[in-house]
């Protein structure tokens, strides 16, 4: 109960206020879009904090390209999770990836890396109890620094990607990516953009406002849920818009002229 | 009309000529091309079930979505799977064989017993020759024919050239077991040559489209999200049919995003929409009803000739020499009618333009030179 309370407009969004087992994001795949003005990692803290929450049984399967562990468990114990303890109960698994390099050169040899990096992700999650299965979430954090990691190689990382896919259907485990938007928007087609887009369930768009910069506002979300939700009376494909401020310890999410 | 693109799937092809071919192409602006896409299963499944087609079976070549994805979506509408009529050829699991490399074993589904997995999708003759054999499969030794559903060419786009891609396309097209073939393409992610390419190979194309077209929150303004939003729920649906004589005929309908699938209903006019759109709701009428603008373009105004024969003339404020002509001529008549009859006057009148309104704002006397 005082877990429903704690609820905020980004829960509503993505459909985590309904009670239901299992865990609603299984077999969805999430896609985070933000750009320079407005970074939206806050996001994915938030996703972690909601996963570990006391009373869920959810497993997170961490690829880092972006920060160090210790970054990681700086924010989220302000935000009151602690990411050792976590770990140690073996519902935190974290993969450093930060000197990810793929061997370069020769046709195919990019690939090796990101092969190997999907089978250290499927063997977390096949070796963990059978119950546990359909509550894993992959998060990657994030999906340009992993193409940097791949020398550019794009579409190795879709590979990946789609092997990623298929494991929410296997297992049932839910995916959740983090990409910038604005390092291809020079491009004339940005197709590789949209071929994540494809992929996701849920579009999670941070953007600075339009109006410009604001001291109560940093920015707004748009999240575009087209998964079908089986839960009753709810109907598919949603579109909210809300205003956030991130704060010390935790961030506020209001509706458009509410606050200020 | 997606009624008309399932029935000329069922209805399939005659000896000696292509197949019909059904391109369902759509975009991120809106995407619900995988929905067009198993609404069309679904009802091929039926005919297929019902003995209504000329096809005997199915073959689906999943590349999107797993073979259970599918199985699941035809039990939840109600279809019996078996074997009997279909197969799916698995181009989800294990594409490019990463998995057959790191020696995972696969889980055993319930799908498993109606797919056989691909693990190179690079390789497209295997591939035709996999497509081929699971249809033959299905038929048997008897003579019949079955269907071909590739669920995202703009995967297989993703590892080979188009040109294999059209050969493959091309060659499932002319095989003579093939009654019937569509296929899904996300036609954003590729050049518009690529998208022409699979065109020319269709007999059939339903287009999605946005119903307003928006560049997706470049800034995220309200307004944009309201258009957003609307194309969230639904999007055109142009189809476009190729007649045997190469006749080309257009039709469009509207399609509603629902739990349970997809709605389409008809579109009478373009104009409808837009008025429906535009328009506030507001107590008053802004717009005339069909009837009223008949009534009202019947309405007889005073001083005119109505009608009979004479062509309307309208003073826009400039005279030009046909003008004064015709000003002589109706001056002398009208002095002919007076000289015959002199007990009648007539009245010469010239209606105003309606486009020349007083300007509220213009000295009428800037001109003169005081």
């Amino acid at each position: 109960m005082n877990d429903n309370q704690s609820l905020n407009l980004l829960d509503r969004a993505l459909g985590l206020d309904q009670q239901s087992r299992p865990w609603l994001l299984s077999g969805r795949v999430v896609l985070v879009e933000d750009c320079v003005e407005s970074t939206a990692s806050f996001v994915l803290h938030h996703l972690i904090k909601r996963s570990l929450c006391l009373n869920s049984s959810n497993v997170i399967v961490f690829v880092a390209f972006a920060n160090p562990f210790s970054h990681y468990d700086r924010v989220l114990r302000k935000l009151g999770c602690n990411l050792v303890t976590q770990r140690d109960n073996n519902r935190f698994f974290f993969f450093d990836m930060l000197m990810l390099q793929c061997p370069d050169g020769d046709e195919g040899k990019s690939e090796v890396g990101l092969v190997l990096l999907y089978e250290k992700i499927r063997k977390t999650i096949s070796v963990l109890p059978e119950d546990k299965k359909s509550h894993v979430t992959v998060m990657i954090d994030n999906i340009s620094l992993m193409e940097v990691a791949a020398n550019g190689a794009s579409d190795y990382v879709l590979d990946f990607l789609h092997y990623c896919h298929a494991l929410t259907s296997e297992f049932g485990c839910s995916l959740v990516t983090l990409n910038h938007e604005d390092i291809y928007s020079n491009t004339e087609t940005p197709t590789f953009i949209l071929q994540m887009e494809y992929l996701a369930d849920i579009l999670i768009k941070a953007e600075p406002l339009a109006t410009g910069l604001a001291a109560d506002v940093h920015g707004q979300l748009t999240v575009l849920n087209k998964a079908t939700s089986h839960a009753l009376g709810s109907s598919r494909n949603k579109v909210y818009n809300f205003h956030f401020k991130v704060k010390e310890n935790s961030v506020e999410y209001f509706y458009p002229g509410s606050r200020g | 009309m997606a009624e008309t693109i399932c029935r000329t799937l069922r209805d399939g092809g005659l000896e000696g000529e292509h197949a019909p071919a059904l391109a369902i192409k759509d975009s991120v602006a809106s995407s619900f091309g995988l929905d067009v896409f198993s609404h069309v299963l679904t009802q091929l499944s039926n005919y297929i079930l019902a003995g209504k087609s000329q096809s005997r079976g199915l073959v689906v070549v999943a590349f999107r979505r797993s073979p259970s994805f599918y199985v699941n979506l035809l039990k939840e509408r109600g279809i019996d799977v078996n074997h009997k009529w279909i197969r799916i050829l698995d181009c989800y699991t294990d594409p490019l064989g990463w998995k057959e490399l790191l020696n995972v074993k696969e889980l055993s589904q319930e799908a498993s017993t109606l797919s056989s997995i691909c693990r190179d999708v690079r390789d497209l003759d295997k591939l035709y020759s996999s497509i081929i054999e699971l249809g033959k499969g299905l038929i048997g030794q008897e003579k019949g024919r079955f269907s071909v559903a590739i669920d995202l060419v703009s995967k297989m786009l993703r590892h080979a050239p188009i040109s294999s891609v059209a050969i493959l396309l091309s060659n499932l097209r002319s095989h003579d077991q093939v009654s019937s073939i569509f296929w899904l393409l996300h036609s954003d992610l590729h050049e518009v040559r690529v998208s022409a390419v699979l065109e020319y190979l269709s007999s059939m194309v339903a287009s999605i489209e946005p119903i307003i077209a928006t560049t997706i929150g470049k800034k995220g303004d309200l307004e944009n999200l309201s258009w957003l939003e609307q194309n969230f729920r639904k999007g055109k649906f142009h189809v476009r049919f190729k007649r045997r004589n190469g006749r080309v005929r257009v039709m469009c309908e509207e399609l509603h995003a629902e739990l349970s699938g997809i709605n389409f209903t008809s579109v009478s006019s373009e104009d409808g929409i837009i008025n429906q759109r535009l328009i506030p709701k507001v107590q008053f009428n802004l717009q005339l009803s069909e009837k009223e603008q008949t009534e009202r373009a019947k309405v007889v105004l005073p001083f005119e000739h109505q009608g009979n024969g004479k062509p309307i003339q309208i003073y826009d404020g400039r005279r030009s020499i046909s003008d004064n002509k015709n000003e002589e001529t109706l001056v002398s008549t009208g002095i002919l009618q007076t000289d015959e009859d002199t007990g009648k006057g007539e009245i010469i009148y010239f209606r105003d333009s309606d486009d020349e309104m007083p300007d509220s704002d213009e000295d009428p006397d800037d001109d003169l030179d005081i």
